[in-house]
């Protein structure tokens, strides 16, 4: 330990401005890069899930309707 | 070495290796990062002529690593790039670039603040002082060549170049302490020679360089997947990736 106390050690000797203003900086870019990658990773993935869905959604209206359009044309026929 | 190359160049099986490596290198990274802070923070002896201001060293050196070591990769992700048309290369040198730059200028920010009980000045027209601005300017030039055509193709293609030929900077870097001896000094860390710090001194170095280069890793293969999953988000293998994870 190079320091005393934990008072001695924010001082860093009187050159506690610096010190700390350097490191404060560079810790904060790190934190902010992880921060920033978690985020974008999970909004790629929260829109490629709602498109998705949304296709799957269509596709089974479009068989629903597929399905129905085909009952009511036999029906026609068969009359 | 040909299939491995190729391979690695696919984009799905990057996706899938890389979601096994990323989280080593995070916890590489985090592990080394924490060691390294502490010790160079608290238990490293004083530098007898300057106090405890040069425990700066432990964010500035490490940082102006990999301003370098970032810059170096991202020209060669796209000589890789240019060459072989490998998409994943070029995915990884767009990531790169913004980390490189915030780098860049966490070692401009952590030397400025340095040299002011230092050297009495924050800033002088030294030659490695402004190389490493030039770096910061080359990695801006590359990030904004990147965004500026409407077609992705030519905006890589003009990126890979201008880091390509932005390279020409790293030597002038390195040497610059020697060329033209200033205001900065000569390196202080290697590894390849003896420290010329105690090792009380140099062993936390060398952990937060660890660290900082495990970061990188691990940061620049997890923003490349989501590269991966923005760009070829409309790929089957992608699509089938989130239609069974609802």
């Amino acid at each position: 330990m190079a320091f005393t106390s934990f008072a001695d050690f924010l001082a860093m000797g009187g050159h506690a401005p610096y010190v700390w203003s350097a490191w404060g900086v560079t810790l904060f870019l790190l934190l902010a890069s992880v921060w920033h990658a978690r985020l974008e990773r999970r909004q790629l993935i929260k829109g490629l899930k709602r498109r998705e869905r949304r296709d799957q959604a269509h596709r089974a209206t479009q068989q629903d309707t597929a399905a129905r359009n085909a009952a009511a044309g036999g029906g026609h026929h068969d009359t | 070495m040909w299939a491995f190359i190729h391979k690695l160049g696919s984009p799905k099986w990057f996706y899938a290796i890389s979601a096994k490596l990323q989280p080593w290198c995070w916890a590489v990274a985090a592990l080394l990062i924490v060691a390294g802070t502490v010790w160079g923070l608290a238990f490293a002896p004083a530098d007898y002529q300057q106090g405890n201001s040069f425990r700066i060293i432990y964010i500035h050196v490490p940082a102006a690593f990999l301003a370098q070591s970032a810059f170096i990769s991202m020209a060669s992700a796209g000589l890789v790039f240019m060459v072989w048309k490998i998409k994943v290369a070029d995915m990884a040198a767009t990531v790169m670039a913004p980390f490189g730059a915030a780098m860049t200028f966490v070692a401009l920010f952590s030397g400025a603040v340095w040299g002011v009980p230092t050297w009495g000045t924050w800033w002088m027209w030294d030659a490695r002082l402004t190389s490493m601005l030039i770096l910061l300017f080359l990695y801006l030039g590359v990030i904004a060549l990147r965004g500026a055509f409407s077609s992705r193709d030519s905006g890589s293609r003009a990126a890979s170049v201008l880091a390509m030929v932005g390279v020409i900077n790293i030597p002038i870097i390195k040497y610059s302490v020697d060329w033209w001896y200033t205001l900065h000094q000569p390196a202080t860390f290697s590894v390849t020679s003896t420290p010329s710090m105690p090792m009380t001194m140099w062993l936390p170095l060398l952990v937060m360089v660890l660290g900082f280069y495990s970061f990188f890793i691990a940061l620049t293969l997890m923003r490349t997947r989501s590269e991966i999953l923005r760009r070829e988000g409309s790929k089957r293998w992608v699509r089938e990736l989130f239609q069974e994870a609802r």
